[in-house]
């Protein structure tokens, strides 16, 4: 097969940047959309042309390190998988694919098609973990939890922070991973101690970092590699509505 | 701006919306219902006309509704201005925008709150200069008398201006846009305020829906009968 690509290239954070179009041929149907680009790079290498950065870590779906806006969508044209699952043969013959990196203002571009996603680590620091030790494995039934919410709250913890929620969003906002990431504990007992205090303070951060406001387009829910509902997004508005008039403190940082 | 005084958090800042917008909703069915009283044809004790002013003038005078009339302009003037807030926000979060724009599979009414909402927000200025204040400060409207008591007749002030085929056409496209606005408004104002209860939730989708269609529908049968005089 053979494809014009028109790719993001930007030499560092401080550079503008532009499209830089290549054409790339023979490249098989059952090659991987990462593997078409390393492809790519090595014809740029033997070229004595600079590579094109990208994010890969797994390949397997699983780390949510693979980060490309393709043809308007974040990891490509299909549902629920991400970039390093889409193979070639999901393209026609001929066609021109345009690769762009995440573009969020939280989301600064370090090179190319990489984009630095530390704003996603700075919300979970804010409080999207439990303050106490693990310690050693308890007794499966020592804490009765219902099925159900067992079940939704690993929904929400499939999610492997990639960011194309930001990356769909209209208003660029972090609402579906700071809601996962809420809602993940929130179902639990363990997780219900900090409860309070941890939806005002991850919701905090994730205003101070600059990323828009929810509008309920649900192009999150959509471009979700993992699949993962908005209501995660409701029950963070009612856990953040329940912290701000019960809860005893007011927190805004 | 976590850092200012007056720091409220995004999702304050849809609670307030979404409230303020449904109380809207609310009050544009109050409107619906009485502006569609001034189709009543005459009847043996009641002349055409006659019950739509009475009902303006008690919407007019009554106290509890005087205090719901500022309570409404507050409405309205929160749910602009942090809709303006938000929206400017969302714009500044995306410095750098897309070449390819998205293409995801969402509700399309929802990209376009902020457009809609400024066609309503124009329609509104217009509106009450055409009819609120000039039945507010009693010109523009002439005077009739029901039982030896005197009523502004601006059943004939709305009659009158619908004889203006610019004017119905501006009103109705205004209605559309309306409908557009409310279509994603109504449900997405729950979901702001977390109530999505996966059992409830088809239910308040439909009712969106219905609310979407039944308003603006409902305010274009008005000057489409005053035009064509059905009634
Ligand atoms: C009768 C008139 C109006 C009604 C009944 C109404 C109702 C609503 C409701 C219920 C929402 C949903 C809130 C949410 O998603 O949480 C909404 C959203 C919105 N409204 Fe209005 N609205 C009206 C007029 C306006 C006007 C005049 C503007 C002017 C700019 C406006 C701007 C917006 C914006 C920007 C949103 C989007 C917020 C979001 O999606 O989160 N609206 N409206
Ligand atoms: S590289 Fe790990 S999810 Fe794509």
């Amino acid at each position: 097969m053979n494809f014009t690509l028109k790719i993001w290239r930007q030499k560092d954070a401080k550079s503008k940047g532009k499209f830089e179009k290549y054409s790339i041929s023979d490249i098989s149907p059952d090659c991987s959309f990462l593997e078409m680009l390393d492809i790519l790079n090595e014809q740029l290498v033997a070229r004595g042309e600079e590579p094109v950065a990208f994010d890969h870590d797994c390949r397997e779906g699983i780390c949510g390190t693979c980060s490309l806006y393709i043809n308007g969508r974040p990891h490509g044209p299909d549902d629920a998988i991400t970039t390093c699952q889409v193979h070639m043969r999901r393209f026609k013959d001929g066609d021109t694919i345009v690769i762009e990196p995440w573009r969020a203002k939280p989301f600064s571009v370090i090179k190319d098609l990489i984009v630095n996603r530390n704003a996603f680590d700075k919300i979970i620091q804010a409080g999207g973990f439990i303050s106490v030790d693990t310690g050693g494995i308890p007794d499966a039934n020592a804490i009765p939890i219902r099925k159900e919410k067992a079940d939704q709250s690993m929904d929400a913890a499939s999610c492997i922070g990639c960011g194309a929620c930001v990356a769909a969003c209209k208003n660029a906002s972090a609402m579906l991973f700071v809601a996962a990431k809420v809602s993940q504990f929130a179902l639990l007992p363990q997780g219900r101690i900090e409860a309070k205090e941890r939806v005002q303070k991850m919701v905090a951060k994730m205003d101070e970092l600059g990323f828009g406001n929810c509008t309920n387009t649900y192009a999150c829910e959509a471009e979700c590699p993992k699949e993962i509902s908005v209501e995660h997004i409701a029950r963070m508005n009612r856990e953040f509505f329940g912290a701000k008039v019960g809860g005893r403190k007011n927190i805004k940082k | 701006m976590a850092k200012s005084g007056i720091y409220q958090s995004s999702l304050t800042k849809k609670y307030v919306i979404a409230l303020a917008g449904l109380f809207l909703i609310s009050f544009l069915f109050v409107h619906l219902g009485i502006n569609l009283t001034v189709l009543i044809p005459e009847s043996q004790d009641t002349e055409a006309k006659e019950i739509f002013n009475k009902a303006a003038r008690f919407m007019m005078l009554n106290p509890v509704i005087k205090v719901f009339e500022i309570v409404l302009f507050a409405g309205f003037i929160i749910h602009i201005i942090y809709g303006l807030i938000l929206q400017i926000h969302n714009w500044m979060s995306r410095p750098k925008r897309y070449k390819v724009e998205g293409w995801s599979h969402t509700s399309p009414f929802s990209k376009f709150m902020i457009h809609t909402g400024m066609i309503i927000f124009i329609f509104l200025i217009i509106h009450l200069v055409d009819f609120y204040f000039k039945a507010k400060f009693f010109e523009g409207a002439e005077s009739v008398w029901y039982d030896g008591e005197e009523y502004h007749d601006l059943g004939a002030l709305i009659i009158q201006k619908f004889q203006n085929l610019g004017f119905v056409i501006f009103y109705i496209a205004s209605f559309l846009f309306l409908g557009f606005h409310l279509h994603h408004a109504f449900q997405s104002a729950f979901q702001s305020l977390g109530l999505n209860h996966p059992k409830y939730f088809p239910f308040l989708k439909a009712l969106s829906l219905i609310t979407s269609i039944i308003i603006p529908v409902g305010f274009t049968i008005i000057p489409v009968f005053i035009y064509f005089q059905i009634v």
